[in-house]
């Protein structure tokens, strides 16, 4: 009887431990990186992004503190319902804590959905929509990297100031290219441009050239292209083709990233201007991260602006989980931390988490060199401007993010 | 109605691309009754291979051009041999899912090694540049692939229809063991056909090497609307698939101008309407 009563004792003590265990703060975190692996976006981001999640895992020096961090990564495919279905079993099977990466807008709104309802932790470095930070702001979302906001106002900016003053757009025909076009208009018409015309065209297309002629024939000055990855590629090298920069129209690459000026080549790419917010070849630091990570990449490539977000936005969500002492398994709870620490990492420099989600850092406006000028394989950039992180992305009294009406 | 013909003619420009494809996938239903899911990634072969050619060999384009498609016909020849003969008497179901698993692996292969952004190509010297015809600028390159790619249509469709050889290959899709009796080598002939269907592929991926972007998805994204042109045409009708490649070029062109959204399904509603009033295509005859 005796030992019946000390038993029990025992193991409602044991009991009691272990769910006081499971309730508090433990030192276990699953991370997912969700991205496009085989798709058009698939080097930019893609299993590059996983790499840079891993170094990050590795850099932040957690496990030697006895930290358990698990990656995993997914494909979405860039269709939002496999992207929500894979973020959705990450939460309720893989109990996965945080989802970063998820480059396509498209894509990452639908998953900015569901990592809010299972509140779990979003670093978005893929995505440029900047409703991520405004409409569809959400707690449990910390936007990295770049934006369609940033991106309008410091090439946009930059080029009706040269004089660009007509534009006319061609645009991918998803939530991406219209947060683009929507946000540079403004930028356009602000500065007194105006914007002759425009075409929408189907995401991953090949040929161009009806859509190019459309807007050699609106004699714009200058020929917007809010569209990414491989159909800007596709229309740099047929507005090349057509004559359309000889012709004296001036193309604007609104998101231009380093895979895509590789995939041009620099023979037909020099000369473009446009606007990023990391390089490898910026300064002491991002060379010596770039060195690394290009010596795991499988085509020894250095990493682009997104998979160097992908790691900044990591890094920094690891300093909020030490400074809170454990995983709260709370996602709002470890945002909310993320907003209160500075942000200062080697690859963007110094900025801050604002209240709406959105990370700031400085932006830097680019020339894509000439082919004489370039050095080395992945030599493509001439630094032409800073434009500092204060003053890059949406100011808060003009973010329509609902965080910040209390 | 400058910016009319100026489509039309950036139509005509595609279709080349939609024929020199669906004519290679007519040549190889017609003579083998095989449904070659694996064109896109032949055609994608084609493009890689005159990047190495040029990169690695320091051989121009027009080499390419010969050379580039006896490579993957070559290829294609030994998938012949060793894979799809073997399916010859069966449903066109398992040579379907044969190929489309070949292009796959393919893709896959490819995808690996030069990742998804692709690789540059640029224009031949020679081709340089652009004519002002008045209602557009026709870089010179794009008017060489519409007449280069209209005389290799047609020589194909004459080599088939209309000579000796041609004679053979259509008989021995008739009646191999009368062909047979005649002394005539039909397996080898078969091989052969597949490898100039193949071939056909990868001229049409040297062509728009300089115009798209050399990737390895560059023909998964073409081959479903090509499929769509050869179901349209009527499968394994040669001058059908060469008739509708361009024609549905010169639909397309227009869609992109008037209602551009829709200009990456109006193939497939052309396709529906077609089956719907005549199942065995514009040109087909009912089996």
């Amino acid at each position: 009887m005796k030992n019946t009563i000390s038993a029990l004792l025992l193991g409602t003590a044991i009991a009691l431990s272990v769910a006081s265990i499971a309730s508090a703060d433990d030192k276990v975190v699953k991370i997912g990186v969700l991205s496009d692996q085989s798709g058009l976006y698939a080097d930019l981001a893609g299993p590059g992004s996983t790499l840079a999640a891993q170094m990050a895992i590795e850099d932040s020096g957690l496990k030697a503190k006895g930290w358990t961090i698990d990656l995993i990564s997914g494909d979405h495919q860039n269709k939002p319902d496999i992207g929500t279905t894979i973020a959705r079993q990450w939460f309720d099977v893989d109990k996965v804590d945080t989802v970063v990466d998820v480059p396509n807008s498209g894509v990452a709104l639908a998953v900015n959905n569901v990592v809010k309802e299972k509140n779990g932790v979003y670093i978005n470095s893929g995505a440029a929509t900047s409703d991520l930070t405004n409409a569809q702001c959400s707690p449990n979302t910390v936007h990295w990297t770049y934006d369609t906001y940033m991106l309008a106002h410091a090439t946009g900016q930059a080029l009706v100031k040269a004089g660009g003053d007509t534009w006319f757009f061609l645009t991918a025909d998803y939530a991406f290219g219209a947060a683009l076009e929507r946000d540079t208009t403004a930028v356009v018409t602000a500065n007194g441009g105006k914007v002759v015309g425009g075409v929408k065209h189907p995401l991953n297309t090949a040929d161009f050239s009806s859509f190019l002629l459309q807007a050699q024939a609106s004699k714009a000055k200058i020929i917007g292209l809010a569209n990414a990855g491989g159909d800007t590629t596709n229309s740099i090298k047929q507005a090349a083709e057509f004559g359309i920069v000889k012709g004296g129209q001036k193309l604007a690459a609104l998101l231009l990233f380093l895979t895509d000026v590789k995939a041009i080549g620099l023979e037909t790419a020099q000369g473009l201007n446009f606007t990023e917010t990391f390089y490898w070849d910026l300064n002491d630091n991002t060379r010596a991260f770039s060195k690394r990570f290009s010596a795991r990449m499988k085509n020894s490539a250095p990493p682009t602006m997104v998979q160097a977000g992908v790691y900044a936005g990591l890094m920094h969500y690891f300093k909020a989980l030490e400074a809170l002492g454990g995983n709260p398994h709370d996602g709002a709870k470890v945002v909310a931390k993320m907003k209160t620490i500075p942000t200062d990492d080697p690859l963007f420099g110094k900025g801050e988490v604002e209240a709406n989600g959105r990370v700031t850092h400085d932006a830097y406006l680019f020339e894509v060199k000439k082919p004489s000028e370039s050095k080395g394989p992945w030599d493509f950039y001439k630094l032409v401007g800073t434009v500092p992180g204060n003053q890059a992305f949406t100011p808060l009294d003009k973010s329509t993010c609902a965080l910040l009406k209390k | 109605m400058q910016a009319l013909y100026a489509q039309l003619l950036v139509g005509l420009i595609n279709g080349s691309f939609y024929a020199l494809l669906s004519l290679g996938l007519a040549v190889i239903f017609g003579m083998l009754n095989i449904i070659n899911f694996a064109h896109g990634a032949l055609y994608m072969m084609g493009a890689f291979v005159a990047y190495f050619l040029l990169n690695l060999g320091g051989i121009n384009y027009w080499w390419a051009l010969l050379i580039a498609p006896v490579i993957v016909g070559i290829f294609g020849m030994i998938l012949e041999r060793t894979m799809l003969q073997w399916l010859a008497g069966l449903d066109h179901l398992y040579g379907l899912l044969l190929t489309f698993g070949i292009a796959l692996i393919v893709q896959g292969v490819f995808q690996n090694y030069f990742g998804s952004s692709g690789l540059p190509y640029s224009i031949p010297d020679q081709l340089k540049g652009g004519v002002n015809l008045g209602f557009m600028f026709l870089p010179i390159y794009r008017g060489w692939v519409v007449i280069f790619s209209l005389v290799v249509c047609l020589a194909t469709w004459f080599l088939i229809e209309k000579t000796q050889l041609g004679a053979y290959l259509r008989a021995a899709t008739e009646n191999p063991t009368l062909v047979r009796a005649f002394g005539i080598n039909v397996p080898r002939m078969i091989t052969l056909t597949y490898g100039l269907g193949v071939g056909l592929a990868a001229l049409a991926g040297v062509l728009s090497a300089p115009i798209n972007q050399v990737r390895p998805l560059m023909g998964a994204d073409l081959i479903i609307v090509v499929f769509a042109v050869v179901v349209i045409g009527g499968m394994g009708s040669i001058m059908g698939s060469i008739i509708t490649g361009f024609a549905l070029g010169v639909i397309e062109g227009l869609t992109k101008y008037f209602y551009p959204e829709a200009s990456n399904t109006v193939v497939f509603v052309l396709m529906v309407v077609v089956l719907l009033v005549k199942p065995t295509g514009l040109t087909g005859r009912a089996a």
